[in-house]
């Protein structure tokens, strides 16, 4: 069969379903048949191109064309027009501010590593991955690195852990390979549950065997022979992508008994969570996948020396794995020349809210908030003024434009008690009600706190209370400085980082938007509320 | 013991790990989306538990129901992004067309009303996922539309 001359990626995830992906994949199949382009134009579903709130989103390559909001009633337009004759369908093609397929333009804009896969490879099929060097790292640590070389070339890299602590992987790996016994765990943590964080269930869905070749290095690496993926329930169709990539990389004799002749063995088991926000915590996820209830754990001790079934173990996030193949292929010197000397590589965000653009995008650690806000979210929506950001999901600091040049880093951030958290940078304009969404962040903190320990139980019902006491206009500025108390007592107190960061966003919303807690406190009309916000 | 669940349980290992995704699978077996006495009986027994382990397990976590559900499950995302969207409004709208409230199911047993936190779909906030299916772009309008077609399957 000769090779096609053009490729027409369909993103295939939740959202395109919605959109009625299914459709326009069949007007597509129909089409080509009844133009006989059935050879030289090849389709493949992949997960998703990065761009979110545009219907159905089909790219044609090697043109680089982006559409949006194709409807099946568009397809026979783009295949009489673009395949056949070479004209672009202009009412179709999405602005150049969504991800183009020219290197230069994305290299201008956005940092592509984890997700330099994802919207271009079928998922469903590992000879995609394979034919993009897909397992040629598993393959060059199995037959040419000793595990202490690999362990040395992750820390060397500087990579830190992108599940929100930042803790130095190549750190978290060598004390496991140094924990003693035999039996070790390496485990991905993919229960993401942080709102406005999709970025994890678009690397599972989009490319999931890069996860699969991370975790077989990682057990290489510290010892391990098992590794387990800890997947949010709710996330349906990456439990189902996960399990296929499995029976095909064990099909391969990439994962199984003595890969690649090596004489070293490692499996993978994917497990679905039950919806529990706490889960995310590393403890918590172990105590889960021990069938229990999710419970974090005291430490120390650490997983590193006492996980799962009171084992050494690696728990990594979804991203910071997914950084691993290339920096095996590609060297710590590689890896260190993005980003910033004490937070190396690129970082994956979710830029959600009144932003023109909202989406996934990979750009370099220590990318100012405002080039990721005007630049790749293409602006405030209706040109209205930026009120807030909240940045690193519910458990996030709300930022004000006076914070727009800080640099997105662990480091940087900690300067403006702010975290990086999950990634999701949710932009709010003037109508937004600062005091209505942090009673969204309380209610949502309330009912996931696990009541295992005193400050978090009561300190989230307390806060809710409190809350209340505001929106209905009978409160005090007292009632204020109480509950940042009490979220500070929760910070210092909390046995896990789901009561410790309460106070990121409390502390946060109620000094930098005191005017409006005010005004509802006191039962006056607030200035947001006003313009008809949320 | 129906076949149905007696498969269910020769598909998993003996092994106290695999609590969770037991009790999907037998729940999901139930037309009405919970887990009966029996089931929690039959995981316990099966992987060697004491029956209030897996009690203990099963209230924890949010997607496990000890009570019978509706027919469907809504689930309306209450996440922050979904709240600047508009969510409350739609809320508000389901529980007063439905006339339950939220945790609640109705009395000809094909709705549950409950809130989730965020579902992965925030380029289409607000959101809320009925069974395995996610609707976006919600307003009070389309909200009607979707159950309207909900109640005419059945």
């Amino acid at each position: 069969m000769r090779p096609a001359r053009t490729h027409v990626l369909v993103a295939v995830d939740e959202e395109s379903r919605l959109a009625g992906v299914d459709q326009v994949l069949l007007a597509l199949q129909q089409a080509l048949d009844q133009y006989g382009l059935r050879e030289e134009v090849k389709v493949i579903e992949t997960g998703t191109l990065g761009v979110s709130g545009q219907g159905v989103v089909v790219a044609i390559y090697p043109d680089g064309v982006f559409y949006g909001r194709v409807q099946p009633a568009d397809v026979r337009e783009i295949v009489e027009e673009h395949l056949l004759k070479g004209r672009p369908v202009a009412r179709l093609r999405l602005p150049t501010a969504a991800p183009v397929a020219r290197p230069a333009e994305i290299l201008g804009r956005q940092t592509r590593v984890v997700l330099r896969r994802v919207g271009v490879i079928d998922p469903e099929n590992i000879e995609e991955y394979i034919a993009q060097g897909g397992y040629e790292a598993l393959a060059k640590v199995l037959l040419e690195m000793r595990p202490e070389e690999v362990i040395e070339e992750v820390r060397r890299s500087g990579l830190r852990g992108r599940g929100g602590a930042g803790f130095p992987t190549g750190v978290k790996w060598a004390a496991v390979r140094n924990a003693p016994g035999p039996e070790k765990y390496v485990i991905c943590n993919a229960d993401e549950g942080e709102p406005g964080t999709f970025k994890d269930r678009l690397i599972l869905e989009g490319d999931p065997h890069r996860i699969l070749e991370a975790m077989a290095i990682a057990g290489y690496a510290v010892g391990a022979q098992r590794g387990i993926i800890y997947v949010r329930g709710e996330y349906a169709l990456s439990i189902r992508r996960l399990e296929q990539a499995l029976n095909q990389a064990r099909a391969y004799g990439l994962l199984g008994d003595n890969i690649l002749e090596s004489g070293f063995s490692f499996d993978i088991e994917v497990r679905p969570g039950a919806g529990a926000y706490v889960c995310g915590e590393e403890t918590a996820l172990i105590e889960s996948l021990e069938g229990k209830r999710g419970w974090p754990r005291i430490r120390p001790p650490y997983p590193v020396t006492h996980g799962l079934w009171g084992k050494p173990t690696v728990v990594n996030n979804v991203e910071t794995l997914a950084n691993i193949p290339d920096i095996i292929l590609r060297g710590a010197a590689w890896f260190r020349s993005l980003g910033t000397p004490t937070c190396p590589g690129t970082k994956v965000y979710t830029i959600l809210g009144h932003v023109r653009f909202p989406g996934l995008v990979e750009v370099e650690m220590g990318t100012p908030l405002r080039s990721l806000i005007y630049e790749l979210g293409g602006g405030v929506r209706d040109g209205r003024p930026l009120k807030a950001v909240l940045i690193g999901g519910a458990a996030g600091a709300f930022l004000t434009p006076a914070d727009l040049d800080v640099r997105l880093d662990f480091d940087s951030l900690a300067g403006r008690a702010a975290v990086l958290g999950s990634g999701a940078v949710l932009v709010m304009d003037d109508t937004t009600c600062i005091v209505y969404m942090l009673g969204g962040i309380l209610r949502f903190f309330r009912h996931e706190s696990c009541g295992q320990c005193v400050p978090c139980r009561a300190g989230t019902d307390l806060l809710v209370r409190l809350w209340e006491r505001i929106r209905q206009g009978q409160a005090s500025p007292e009632t204020l400085k109480r509950m940042v108390e009490i979220a500070e007592v929760m910070r210092q107190a909390s046995l896990c980082p789901l009561g410790q960061s309460l106070s990121l966003p409390v502390r946060s919303a109620l000094e930098k938007f005191p005017e409006e807690f005010l005004a509802h406190a006191a039962g006056a009309p607030c200035p947001s509320c006003q313009k008809g916000g949320a | 013991m129906t076949v149905e669940k007696k498969a269910i349980l020769q598909k998993f290992p003996r092994s106290p790990d695999v609590l969770l995704a037991l009790l999907h699978e037998l729940q999901r077996a139930n037309p009405q989306n919970y887990l009966t006495p029996e089931d929690l009986a039959l995981a316990a027994e099966h992987l060697g538990l004491p029956l209030s382990r897996v009690h203990d397990a099963v209230t924890f976590y949010t997607m496990f129901s000890l009570r019978p559900r509706g027919k469907h499950v809504i689930r309306v995302c209450d996440s922050p992004n979904c709240l600047l969207f508009g969510a409350g409004s739609v809320v508000e709208e389901l529980k007063k067309l439905l006339g339950v409230e939220v945790g609640e199911t109705t009395p000809d047993g094909l709705f549950t009303l409950e809130t989730t936190s965020c579902l992965g779909a925030c380029g289409v906030a607000p959101v809320m996922m009925v069974d395995d299916e996610v609707f976006g772009n919600l307003t009070p309008e389309k909200v009607r539309e979707v159950l309207a077609r909900l109640k005419e399957g059945g």
